[in-house]
């Protein structure tokens, strides 16, 4: 990190930076909009609900008293009548990343005050988004009817479709607010309400381009907690 | 140094422009503040009733909207808990009551006075209130989440209070809600009434989730000029640290509120084993009910000091302001406090000793559980030691302080018998647990916030609260409530258990009945005696006597505000600038026995303060 001056507070690197910017007044975290600064917390706190269901899952798949269905079976599809396992998982993975790809360079061409490439970028992150869902969707449906239920599933422990259906469903949900938020921010940036300093329609604050950043620090850790997910449930 | 120091013009004095009263001298080099780093904060004002008192997003009328509705669950809470003193004092008396009911009642007292009740009064109450006028801010961070959090909150309890009122009442299960007979039929409220309370509890959660993140953002990011974490008031610090254990912990509940929901609607079976009834084997199959009691005691024990922590930071500030003293150790209390917080995340499975446990698991939790013994042992010597020597007043709210740190040497004092397991394993599910979480995280946050009523409300109502009326309700709840509790502890020992309904004819409980009924009496009393201060708020109100700016000569920042009580915005047109820590008390040299945290180093340059 290179030396950097707020308001004639030197801010230096490392720990001591750190701990000079811990002793200071005003602000621990100097330069960082408040928005920020609480999504990241919010996102820590956030992490922490993840964790729990994935703990869970954990230690309900290692207690249960009927063997676990096998994911590769139970998640492939039928390409020509050969089972490819995780294919569609691998594509909705695919989707998702390249979403976060899309976010991070609406982020840097919103600073940049790029409001048409911004706007777009967005956009299109947001139907990655919808694209993620909707697979949701379609693979919520084939397993609907495979017979897998919350309460029980033809292919071994009752316990896999709840945790499937819960834990997917909790991030399918995350994604799906997400995705909402985008074409709320998509809107915006293509008014320019950045540009004309207009207020918000329910807080009636100012905004300001670190929305989209902020935005995108929640699409990116819905992106990383799929990350888990796709480790944990699909591929263990 | 400051010889007629006026502390209502206080707020106005800026770094470069400080004006000694005396002397008249600027000197720009020790009263140096580095210039703001963030601009004046965009506020939204009210324009119409609705927006300036329903929904509102001034965080001081947010917080006393938590407040009221806390203290109203509250008064719920101790209705139940004065129905559940008659059934077991003079159960001939309540001859209306089922054991249903009985159950019923112990679980929405249990619920309710944790959650909604301390940890809302706390956090949203207090915590609304006081953050942004300590820090030196004009408001929270997001006013307008933080407005959401309270109708969140009020929605929450609103659903709670929902049902008392639908088929099958609430629930029975106890405040614990171990599955798996929460949602199996027989306990009472197992359909509607279970539901509604994993609903409430997950509404309370979101809502928390936003008014924590305004509290620790305007504490770490929104402080005003010269305000280091280090000279923040304690109860700052307090209620900072238990926002994030809050933050860390309400997932827990979240999730397991989460699972039971699915586990009790569409017959999934996280939490439930097998399970034969009456010869038959039900849906369930395969759950761990261990895996419920893990999560919500991953929640549950930090939450203890959730409540707690603000506790412990508020009477930290009360003490040193009557006993006009500097607080002792300032610095090992923020420690102490930090410290008791990141240990609370690692004692949760004392709670589960006789859940069935790897020994070795209740040693681990033996251990962290006393190792916390250390810290708070830190805060009680502190708090005596600021006591030492100093100014005492004994008023309304030093007698509160008094009798929390009392009460809580007393409740620590009995943990340390249930933290270790030998002891609590016969000792669990008695009396003498009920006495020890009741005096430990009941009774003493509640003297901290019968302290803090009487403290703060000159600031929030602009009149002082009659302290005659505040002394016979300090020393009727005082000795009222160790009437109640010391005899709980010896029926503990005589083998009691909690939560029974009737003591049937078992020949040794027949020794308990007459301290059942001598606790009872002394539960009816306590209880009524908390009306003395509805009656004293709503008798100052009318026609108590005006408070002069700052009665209690305190030197925080809320006390420094443009009007009294503070208007939106707080601090008039310019925001405070800050030199020095909140506890300048009885200064060796300076004029007055306090200087307040805006005074600049050039106006007490010969006294003694020390460097903060």
């Amino acid at each position: 990190m290179s030396e950097q001056k707020i308001d004639g507070f030197e801010l230096k690197p490392g720990f001591k930076g750190m701990a000079s910017d811990t002793g200071s007044d005003q602000t621990m975290f100097k330069g960082v909009h408040w928005g920020k600064a609480m999504m990241w917390i919010f996102l820590l706190s956030d992490t922490f609900v993840f964790s729990c269901f994935l703990i869970s899952y954990m230690k309900g798949r290692g207690s249960t008293i009927v063997d676990w269905p096998n994911t590769s079976e139970v998640f492939s599809l039928y390409v020509g009548g050969v089972p490819v396992p995780l294919l569609l998982i691998a594509i909705m993975t695919f989707v998702l990343i390249t979403s976060s790809g899309t976010m991070a360079l609406a982020v840097k061409y919103g600073y940049e005050k790029n409001r048409k490439m911004c706007g777009w970028l967005i956009l299109a992150t947001a139907v990655g988004g919808l694209t993620f869902v909707g697979m949701q969707v379609f693979e919520w449906s084939k397993l609907i009817h495979e017979g897998v239920r919350p309460w029980g599933n033809p292919f071994g422990a009752s316990q896999f479709g709840s945790f499937f259906f819960m834990i997917t469903g909790f991030h399918g949900f995350h994604v799906s607010i997400g995705v909402i938020f985008l074409f709320i921010y998509t809107y915006k940036v293509f008014a320019g309400h950045y540009e004309s300093k207009k207020r918000g329609w329910f807080t009636k604050m100012k905004g300001d381009y670190v929305e989209i950043e902020i935005l995108g620090l929640y699409w990116h850790f819905v992106d990383l907690v799929w990350v888990f997910i796709f480790a944990f449930f699909y591929l263990w | 140094m400051s010889d007629e120091y006026d502390n209502n013009k206080s707020y106005q004095a800026q770094s470069s422009e400080v004006i000694d009263g005396s002397t008249g001298s600027v000197n720009p080099d020790i009263d140096y503040v580095r210039p703001a780093e963030v601009g004046e904060q965009d506020l939204y004002h009210g324009h119409s009733f609705i927006e300036k008192w329903v929904f509102c997003q001034d965080a001081k009328v947010i917080g006393v909207q938590y407040f009221l509705t806390a203290v109203f669950t509250g008064i719920v809470g101790l209705i139940l808990s004065w129905l559940m003193r008659l059934q077991l004092g003079f159960p001939e008396l309540a001859g209306f009551m089922t054991a249903e009911h009985y159950y019923q009642f112990v679980t929405m007292h249990g619920m309710i006075m944790v959650v909604y009740f301390l940890t809302a009064l706390f956090l949203g109450g207090f915590g609304n209130y006081l953050i942004p006028l300590m820090v030196g801010a004009r408001d929270m961070v997001f006013p307008y989440v933080n407005m959401l959090s309270f109708w969140m909150f009020f929605v929450a309890v609103a659903v709670l209070m929902a049902s008392f009122f639908v088929p099958g009442g609430p629930t029975g299960a106890g405040w614990t809600l171990y599955p798996p007979q929460t949602i199996l039929e027989g306990t009472p409220g197992s359909g509607m009434g279970i539901l509604l309370m994993l609903i409430s509890l997950s509404l309370f959660v979101i809502g928390f989730t936003m008014g924590g993140l305004n509290y620790m953002i305007t504490i770490l990011q929104a402080r005003t000029r010269g305000m280091t974490l280090m000279r923040m008031p304690l109860t700052v610090w307090g209620i900072f640290t238990a926002t994030v254990l809050a933050m860390l912990a309400f997932p827990a509940l979240l999730v397991s509120a989460i699972m039971m929901t699915l586990d009790k609607v569409l017959q999934t079976s996280f939490f439930m084993p097998t399970i034969l009834k009456a010869g038959e084997v039900l849906e369930y199959g395969g759950g761990s009910p261990i895996l419920f009691q893990h999560l919500f005691w991953f929640f549950g024990h930090p939450e203890v000091y959730i409540v707690a922590l603000p506790a412990f930071g508020i009477v930290s500030d009360l003490i040193s302001v009557h006993a006009r003293k500097n607080i002792f150790g300032y610095r090992m209390m923020v420690w102490a406090i930090v410290g008791i917080g990141g240990l609370s995340f690692f004692v949760w499975a004392h709670h589960m000793y006789v859940s069935g446990m790897n020994p070795w698991f209740g040693f681990f939790f033996a251990t962290t559980t006393l190792i916390i013994a250390v810290p708070t042992a830190m805060k009680v010597y502190n708090w005596i030691l600021t006591l030492w020597r100093g100014n005492i007043r004994i008023n309304t709210v030093m007698l509160w302080c008094l009798g929390f740190i009392v009460t809580f040497v007393n409740g620590g004092i009995t943990g340390i018998f249930l933290g270790n397991v030998s002891v609590d394993v016969p000792l669990s599910d008695t009396y003498f647990v009920i006495a020890h979480f009741h005096m430990v995280m009941g009774i003493a946050p509640l003297m901290v916030i019968m302290g803090a009523v009487y403290h703060w409300f000159p600031l929030v109502a602009g009149k002082m609260l009659h302290e005659g009326l505040g002394k016979w309700h300090f020393w009727i709840t005082f000795l009222g409530a160790y009437s109640i509790y010391f005899p709980m502890h010896y029926l503990g020992f005589i083998g009691v258990p909690r939560r029974y309904f009737e003591m049937y004819d078992s020949p040794y409980m027949t020794s308990a009945v007459g301290m059942n009924e001598f606790i009872s009496i002394a539960a009816f009393i306590v209880g009524a005696a908390q009306f003395i201060l509805v009656f004293n708020i709503i008798k100052t109100l009318k026609t108590g006597k005006k408070a002069e700016q700052n009665p209690w000569k305190a030197n925080s920042l809320e006390w420094y505000t443009s009007t009294v009580p503070p208007e939106h915005g707080n601090f008039g047109e310019r925001l405070p600038v800050v030199h020095r820590w909140p506890y300048d008390f009885s200064v060796p040299g300076a004029k007055d026995d306090f200087i307040p945290q805006t005074t600049a180093p050039s106006e007490v340059i010969h006294t003694e303060v020390e460097k903060t």
